[in-house]
């Protein structure tokens, strides 16, 4: 039993940790979230040659065939860096509800471009009654036609194709068929965009079995778990270190403890989100039995820490925590927007219920 | 990261649990309940009986008695027991942290005097740490140790001393150099609780019985072979002891947490809340889903950390979120559990009308001491912004 990173996983962290710094630094996030997609064509292409659009997806298609947890990892690494654009729309999102869903056929027509770079995607889930229970979706197919509206998608302006949760299957739509209208809604988080995107008769294409779409989810979920955990690490790290730089009443205000006990409480924080993050990652890739309860602990656990992280965090930076100039209200911003998405801990406590208390689920022992 | 058990581990698990089956005690049922001053004589033989089997310290070196384990096989122990129903062992704080502290630190004559009869029960060990004046504030223990020839001669009070009232042998920290600064003048001694003027009291806490004692020192006179350690560097000695006691504790509190939600989750099927069980009140779920999901990060928490000492081979500063986590998520479970409960849950064992024979008003009371003990949240809180975060000392 190891519950340590290997040596290739901490390689894989650490030259993402190196490539966001390098060619995403927070000068470069800044410029992006001023334009209208945040999408950056040279970024995606380094991305892509770095294996990263393919990370978790079969070699046959054109991936790199990785595991849940070097997903988990990237994905810490690109929330630590505030990573605009549409890489956790693509590949996260779309590509791992594709690769739970479709026949191979369409993995290889859907996914192989992914891996590529050539194509961006999302998601559209959510409806008017703002449920994350896919069966409460309203939006239906008749004769291969798709009629409705999905909001809250994240970056549909840049994706080639939308993957569609409606009314019994999962459907894939080429962005640019008729019918579609796609228009930003204005989100707290600066750096992913969001669209409401209304399908008038549109052609769709039914995604193999919509049974796997539950497992697909919790992927999704985990690795938004594991972005909102280097966003949490990302404020820790500015904090602490302002509170031993920053000085009043002649000494670092990191030496009092009305201060330093909160850094404390962001690092127990952190640190718990990280280890359920991880688990919740093994899990899934093990198939283990409470692999579900996982996911959900860690998204309960994370929707709340990343929240209380920020708060401590901006309070900690005094005055100029609360400027536009610092960087913690974007990481803030960021964290309020993934704290609802795929369920806030609300909902994924009403899931643990029904799971542990309704169904006795029980939570795998490690022997 | 790989959660499976390693061929080793499998085997190790396997080879514990054929033992278990046959030699757990069948009638520990009838023994659990009583006060542990009557059950201490089962929990030594037990003890003993582990001891024989190879199984009473599985983590310590194999020369001394142990069985090499990692601490990955050590949480495998710990859980095996407790699906075995298996009772504790009577030297828990020998065995958990006196017994590592002096392999680590010992003399080969200190070693072979003593850890052997730490293994067997036959010495039982208490902790002489804290004293009215020095609890957060260990450093500043005021209990004295003048050298008169080859001996020390010890005069002081120690308070907060679990097992103080068996006790054979203490790991007792005292002043022997007043001048030197307050961590610099420290000295940690083994010393024979028979000794003349070595006197213990109980002291009774706020749930009513008696865990702890109070110990004093009259003249008490320890050999100088009884130094752990070196002279004045008793300060690094029982940071030692200490690190233990943050860092491994918390697996076995877990298997008792888990067994406390489970049970919870049992009673709210039943337990009427606004008509309808608890089970199906939507702010109870809420509570008892928020509860389960704890328990399970603790237990990961505890898996990542032991993964990094493996690393190391000593528990670090980094057990303090272990610390913090265990003993404010136990008060927010028997939070819940009261809650759950309504007016039931403030019934004492002994009441007719009490639920599980009074173990939630027991335990919500008890898990008041949880955040103080084995060093205070604030303390720990200390401990994690100066060393593990680099933040300027706050004292």
């Amino acid at each position: 039993m190891q519950f340590g990173l290997s040596e290739s996983q901490q390689m894989l962290k650490d030259n993402a940790r190196k490539f966001f710094a390098g060619e995403c630094p927070m000068n470069e996030v800044r410029r992006l979230m001023e334009t209208d997609t945040t999408y950056d064509a040279a970024l995606w292409a380094k991305m892509t040659e770095q294996g990263y659009t393919g990370i978790i997806f079969p070699e046959e298609y054109g991936g790199v065939g990785l595991g849940k947890v070097e997903l988990i990892l990237l994905m810490e690494e690109a929330g630590r860096a505030l990573l605009p654009g549409p890489f956790f729309s693509t590949v996260a999102l779309a590509g791992a509800v594709i690769d739970s869903v479709a026949v191979p056929e369409q993995k290889k027509k859907y996914l192989a471009p992914i891996c590529s770079g050539e194509a961006r995607s999302t998601v559209a889930f959510l409806e008017a009654s703002a449920s994350w229970d896919p069966t409460d979706a309203r939006i239906a197919v008749a004769n291969g036609r798709l009629t409705g509206e999905k909001v809250f998608v994240p970056d549909a302006a840049v994706a080639n194709f939308m993957i569609v949760v409606a009314r019994g299957g999962v459907f894939a739509v080429d962005a640019r068929a008729p019918g579609i209208s796609i228009k930003p809604m204005a989100g707290m988080d600066l750096t992913r965009k969001l669209y409401s995107v209304r399908f008038n008769n549109t052609t769709a294409e039914r995604l193999g079995n919509a049974a796997g779409l539950a497992r697909g989810l919790d992927v999704v979920t985990a690795a938004l778990v594991a972005e909102m955990v280097g966003g949490m690490q990302r404020t820790l790290d500015m904090t602490v270190e302002y509170a031993k730089m920053r000085k009043q009443f002649g000494k670092p205000i990191g030496s009092f403890q009305a201060v330093q006990h909160q850094c404390a409480d962001m690092y127990l924080e952190t640190e718990s989100a990280r280890s359920a993050a991880y688990y919740a990652a093994w899990a899934l890739e093990e198939n283990a039995p409470d692999a579900a309860v996982a996911v959900s602990t860690a998204k309960m656990y994370a929707s709340d820490a990343c929240r209380a992280v920020g708060n401590r965090g901006i309070q900690i930076h005094g005055g100029m925590g609360f400027t536009w100039e610092s960087d913690l209200h974007l990481y803030y911003r960021r964290a309020k927007a993934s704290e609802t998405m795929f369920g806030d801990a609300t909902f994924h406590r009403e899931r643990i219920a029904r799971l542990v208390i309704d169904l006795g689920t029980v939570s795998a022992k490690s022997a | 990261m790989d959660l499976n058990l390693t061929a080793e581990e499998r085997q190790f698990c396997d080879d514990l649990r054929a033992w278990l089956e046959v030699n757990v005690p069948k009638d520990w049922g009838e023994w659990r309940e009583k006060p542990i001053e009557v059950s201490f004589p089962y929990l030594r033989a037990w003890q003993r009986k582990l001891h024989e089997g190879g199984w009473a310290a599985v983590s310590w070196p194999k020369q001394y008695g142990g069985r090499g384990a990692s601490l990955m096989q050590e949480a495998v122990f710990w859980e095996e027991m407790a699906r075995a129903e298996a009772p504790p062992m009577a030297n828990a704080l020998g065995l958990g942290l006196i017994g590592p502290t002096i392999i680590a630190y010992g003399t080969e004559e200190q070693k072979k005097r003593f850890v052997a009869k730490i293994l067997s029960a036959e010495e039982i060990w208490c902790q002489g740490f804290s004293e009215p004046n020095a609890g957060s504030d260990l450093a500043s223990l005021q209990t004295e140790a003048r050298l008169d020839g080859d001996e020390y001669v010890v005069n002081g009070q120690k308070v907060w001393t679990s097992y103080g009232w068996v006790g054979d042998w203490c790991e007792l920290v005292v002043r022997t150099d007043a001048n030197a600064p307050k961590h610099k003048g420290l000295t940690v001694l083994l010393v024979d609780m028979k000794s003349p003027g070595f006197e213990v009291r109980p002291l009774r806490q706020m749930t009513g019985e008696s865990e702890f004692n109070e110990l004093f020192f009259r003249d008490v006179r320890v050999p100088v072979k009884n130094v752990l350690g070196s002279v004045n560097d008793g300060w690094n000695v029982a940071v030692s002891t200490l690190m233990y006691e943050r860092g491994s504790f918390g697996a076995r509190l877990h298997l008792l947490f888990k067994r406390n939600i489970n049970r919870l989750i049992e009673l709210s099927r039943t337990f009427q809340r606004n008509g309808h069980p608890a089970a199906q009140d939507p702010v109870m779920r809420q509570k008892l889903a928020q509860c389960y999901a704890e328990i399970e990060i603790m237990r990961l928490n505890q898996l990542r950390a032991f993964s990094r000492i493996t690393g190391t081979g000593v528990p670090g500063p980094e057990g303090s979120i272990q610390k913090i986590f265990w003993s404010e998520l136990n008060q927010r479970v028997q939070q819940v559990a009261q809650e759950l409960l309504g007016p039931y849950g403030q019934l004492l064992s002994g009441d007719s009308h009490a639920i599980d024979k009074g173990i939630w008003s027991y335990g919500y009371l008890r898990s008041r001491g949880n955040t103080i003990e084995a060093g205070t949240s604030e303390v720990q809180r200390n401990i994690i912004g100066h060393f593990v975060l680099g933040l300027p000392r706050s004292y």
